[in-house]
């Protein structure tokens, strides 16, 4: 029973989510949308964590293997791939890593500030 | 062989659990940051279509159960948000200052690297959006006139180097403070990365969280300014 209300209320506001994904013509994905919701419904007192956390525990420990399907996807532009692939692989990886550090340096250099004061 | 799998509705379902668990596995077995479990599944998934002549088209019936959840998980990345809620105001400076950088990094990046391989500038506006979430990257990349199928590519490429490196990159780079490791993930690593940023801690997940939806829309708008520059 409380799962099951746990899993109407985290489907509701998906559903909201795709609704406003539909409706505005913003470049924003309907999980976003539904992910700003639910925190203003949190927010706002309007929900409890207890009333999500069970079934949402579900969904966050679960994530990885939710990105498999899509992935596997690229088979279908292994053509496509071969022409760019070297170029592509290296762009992004490197790219990851120097973005991953500059990000991390620079919040932890902001924090460091803060804390001298 | 393959019209008595092509007919299975749960196949698909069954070879995408089956095989994370193998990677899962294999990872516990071997302990090393290559052998990552999200890679070691794509892996054996295609392999497994390669050997038996399924069709993409097919394995996605049975697929869509398991990536049909992500709508709903991205709704539940609120909760740790809203958990770490106090810990965001505290450091809100870190957090604007540490994405936009992030966000600013990842397209100088880009375009120098694109610099450096000759590459046109259809390619180079559809690795733009790479650091950002698939659906929000799409429709970026459709707009700037890149091909959509290989922007997608390079968004998981991204997302799978984040989540396979985001450890390793914590120590050699000496990130230490779990709101810096949570930002440096989920800039430069969306969802993917995310997932990982949830097995790492709660603040690192709900920080990692908060930079997919800041770091794309940031995105959003940077990418316009800096497609003409290739």
């Amino acid at each position: 029973m409380k799962i099951t209300k746990e899993l109407t209320i985290i489907l509701g506001v998906t559903v909201i989510g795709e609704v406003l994904n539909q409706l505005l013509p913003l470049p924003i994905p309907a999980g976003v949308y539904g992910l700003f919701l639910m925190l203003g419904l949190l927010c706002s007192g309007m929900l409890k964590t207890e009333d999500v956390e069970g079934a949402g525990k579900f969904f966050l420990d679960n994530m990885t293997p939710m990105f498999i399907p899509v992935s596997v996807g690229i088979i279908r532009y292994l053509d496509q791939i071969k022409a760019v692939g070297i170029p592509y692989l290296l762009i992004n990886v490197i790219s990851t890593i120097i973005v991953f550090m500059v990000t991390g340096k620079a919040a932890q250099w902001m924090m460091g500030r803060r804390a001298e004061r | 062989m393959k019209e008595i799998l092509t007919n299975s509705v749960y196949f698909g379902f069954f070879l995408t659990i089956g095989a994370y668990l193998t990677g899962l596995w294999v990872k516990q077995k071997l302990k090393l940051a290559i052998f990552n479990p999200l890679l070691i599944a794509v892996l054996l998934v295609m392999a497994c279509l390669m050997v038996t002549g399924v069709d993409y088209e097919v394995y996605e019936k049975g697929g869509n159960f398991v990536s049909g959840l992500l709508t709903p998980a991205t709704v539940c990345l609120a909760i740790p948000l809203y958990k770490q809620l106090r810990m965001l105001k505290k450091h809100l400076a870190a957090v604007v200052v540490g994405i936009a950088s992030g966000v600013i990094t990842s397209a100088v990046c880009v375009f120098l690297l694109c610099k450096v391989f000759q590459l046109s500038h259809e390619h180079y506006v559809t690795i733009l959006p790479k650091s950002i979430t698939t659906a929000i990257g799409m429709g970026v990349s459709q707009e700037a006139g890149g091909i959509v199928t290989l922007t997608v590519l390079s968004i998981l490429v991204t997302g799978i180097t984040g989540n396979m490196c985001a450890q390793l990159l914590c120590r050699l780079a000496r990130i230490t403070h779990p709101v810096a490791r949570g930002l440096a993930i989920g800039t430069s690593a969306h969802a993917l990365g995310t997932a990982k940023a949830l097995e790492m801690g709660e603040i690192e997940g709900a920080m990692s969280s908060l930079s997919i939806a800041v770091a794309g829309l940031m995105t959003v708008v940077v990418v316009p300014l800096v497609s003409g520059w290739i």
